[in-house]
């Protein structure tokens, strides 16, 4: 297992603008002998992992905290985007004098596989035909991206994660390592999140996903091979799903039914709206930094997610024995993954008599609140790890 | 969830900054009542509390008594400054969410001075019985002499420093009196292990049962167990 850092080189270098060799952050390759056994059945090697850290691991290797990425993040949680310039994902969240403070816990943020900034995706050079893998890349899952994950942190000699913690598909992750590896979670935050992704969920990715697919520059996957890119497709797949992660109250609040730069309506089909304008400008910055087949793969991912049937039908026994700690947080106006599903995990983890906290916090931002300012959102996160390193014995200066 | 007037070591529920809290500035003083319960239960044990309210039993557990301490609350603002005070906190409902949890689960499930709030207090005292190995409850006592004074003389609903609220907006919607519990519990085939009274300061505490308990007490602290032939102390 070799290890590279800056502008280490590699093989096969994969085309631009996603040139994993010159993102910033720490790459993990996985050689040919250690493949990564996939839920599909495949197994998945050599491939490369990326992922970003902040702060210092302490001598006990106990302060480390795993934070999970949604669907469209990626490892730069508090820096600017290497590719938009745009400030980290959670930058609220993660610095010193911060909720998650570098200055005393070891973050750490793994590019989910699938994805498209330097972990291995459809998009990289599948080493057996030298051609982008596109379609032939195997379907992968939410326990699968976890699976990926298990290597960075034995790669780091970490036995024990003090936190998992992460946002909608982030917390998807959360609940699979919690699930799977109870000894190597202390602590777990699932935030606005669900134990299986629900019928309306999967619903609006097949929306995105047939965007991208009708799109005539996609290819039938095979893009890269044509040098062109579904833009459109994937532009549309963005609008839509952006759609779902805001709320009816915060889109009215924004854009009410106010015309964009001009004085009456057009009687015509350009934005006549604002909100048509900002939906527009969301989908044309998204298909800069992501890619289409990651975008199929990953939305996947979620929609296979379901830890209940892992565990025959009963979501209890996926944390039966559990001795994690768990904080999950929902959102009042997330209609995306609704307080219910946090319910539902909560009455499960009641069930086997874990430890469990559970707050909803009142907002009117939707799903995306987890990425916003929620001061009480931070208050509740910050007391909740706090307790948790006076049971885990950390202790700063 | 409790439906006593918030006494001073309630209000300790106002968000804190970031950090450990110094053990120095912890709650070591807690209402009278919530005292009495803290007194029953042993080091190191599992407690459930059931109406947490703002989590000032919880702590005081968990720092003095280093108990594993959960709690469930009806308001959501309770919740919050629970967890945020590092308390495992969850929002739920005393009437309908206990059945979620195994049974035995807890050496001791705290039920304070919300019984009388419930829908169905029967049903969540056996739930009560059923998760922890002993309960703890704590109720205001609708016999009270000062209560069945002010229904005899004045002819109007009570209001006591325990029954603080007018009866159009009380949440209090299934009084007993000290009796009338005993009688229940009797009828449930649960052992009342011990029965406190406090008077109407809080700061005389008896042991006592019978009419004089009933009349003189102005809350009722039990220490509950399932099994009839149960002599043991925890």
């Amino acid at each position: 297992m070799t290890v590279s850092s800056g502008t280490a080189a590699r093989g096969p270098a994969p085309a631009s603008p996603f040139q994993s060799d010159l993102l910033p952050g720490h790459r993990l390759d996985i050689p040919a002998d250690q493949p990564l056994a996939l839920d599909c059945g495949a197994s998945l090697a050599p491939f490369r992992i990326a992922y970003q850290t902040y702060g210092t691991l302490n001598a006990e290797r106990s302060n480390a905290i795993l934070i999970c990425h949604a669907l469209t993040g990626d490892q730069y949680v508090a820096e600017p985007h290497p590719i938009t310039g745009k400030p980290g994902w959670w930058d609220m969240m993660v610095g010193p004098g911060k909720v998650l403070d570098p200055g005393r816990y070891f973050l750490i943020c793994v590019n989910v596989l699938g994805g498209c900034m330097g972990t291995t995706g459809p998009r990289d050079v599948d080493p057996a035909t030298g051609k982008p893998y596109g379609l032939s890349f195997p379907v992968i899952t939410v326990a699968d991206m976890v699976r990926a994950q298990v290597r960075v942190i034995d790669h780091l000699g970490i036995d024990q994660l003090f936190c998992v913690i992460g946002g909608s598909m982030g917390g998807m992750q959360v609940l699979q390592w919690a699930a799977a590896f109870p000894q190597r979670v202390f602590s777990a935050v699932p935030i606005a999140t669900a134990a299986r992704h629900s019928a309306q969920n999967i619903a609006f990715h097949e929306v995105g996903r047939q965007a991208i697919v009708a799109d005539p520059d996609w290819c039938n996957g095979d893009y890269l091979s044509a040098g062109r890119t579904p833009h459109r497709g994937l532009a549309v797949a963005r609008m839509a799903a952006h759609i779902t992660y805001l709320s009816e109250m915060s889109l009215h609040r924004k854009f009410g039914r106010n015309l964009q730069n001009r004085p009456n309506l057009s009687f015509g089909f350009d934005a006549d709206f604002q909100v048509e304008s900002y939906l527009r400008h969301q989908g044309s910055t998204f298909v800069e930094r992501f890619d289409a087949n990651s975008y199929l793969y990953i939305t996947r991912a979620m929609d296979y997610f379901d830890l209940a049937a892992e565990h025959g039908g009963v979501l209890a026994d996926a944390f039966r024995g559990t001795a994690s700690r768990f904080c999950v947080v929902s959102f009042t106006s997330d209609w995306l993954f609704p307080t219910a599903e946090s319910r539902a995990l909560v009455q499960a983890l009641n069930a086997v008599a874990a430890n469990v906290s559970f707050v909803e916090i009142p907002t009117d931002r939707g799903h995306d609140s987890f990425l916003l300012e929620e001061p009480e959102f931070w208050a509740v996160l910050s007391g909740f790890l706090n307790g948790c390193a006076e049971h885990r014995g950390l202790t700063w200066r | 969830m409790s439906a006593l007037e918030p006494g001073p070591a309630r209000r300790d529920g106002a968000p804190r900054a970031n950090g450990a809290r110094p053990a120095e500035s912890r709650r070591a003083v807690i209402r009278i009542d919530l005292q009495l319960i803290a007194d029953m239960i042993s080091p190191g044990a599992r407690v459930l509390d059931v109406g947490c309210g703002d989590g000032a039993l919880l702590d005081y557990l968990a720092h003095f008594k280093g108990v594993d301490g959960r709690g469930i609350e009806l308001s959501q603002a309770g919740v919050n400054a629970c967890v945020r005070q590092g308390l495992s906190v969850i929002q739920g409902d005393a009437d309908t969410d206990l059945r979620d949890y195994p049974s035995d689960a807890f050496d001791y499930v705290v039920l304070s001075q919300t019984l009388q709030a419930t829908v169905n207090p029967r049903a969540v005292l056996e739930e009560l019985a059923r998760i922890g190995r002993r309960a703890i409850v704590s109720f205001p006592n609708f016999g009270y002499w000062r209560v069945r004074l002010q229904v005899l003389f004045r002819g109007r609903m009570p209001r006591t420093r325990a029954l603080a609220h007018d009866w159009y907006d009380t949440p209090n919607i299934h009084l007993c009196t000290i009796t009338d519990f005993v009688d229940l519990a009797r009828r449930m085939g649960v052992t009342i292990e011990r029965a406190l009274t406090l008077d109407r300061t809080g700061t005389r505490v008896h042991e006592r049962q019978g009419w004089l308990a009933n009349l003189l007490g102005e809350q009722a602290v039990f220490l509950l167990s399932r099994a009839r032939q149960n002599t043991g102390r925890s």
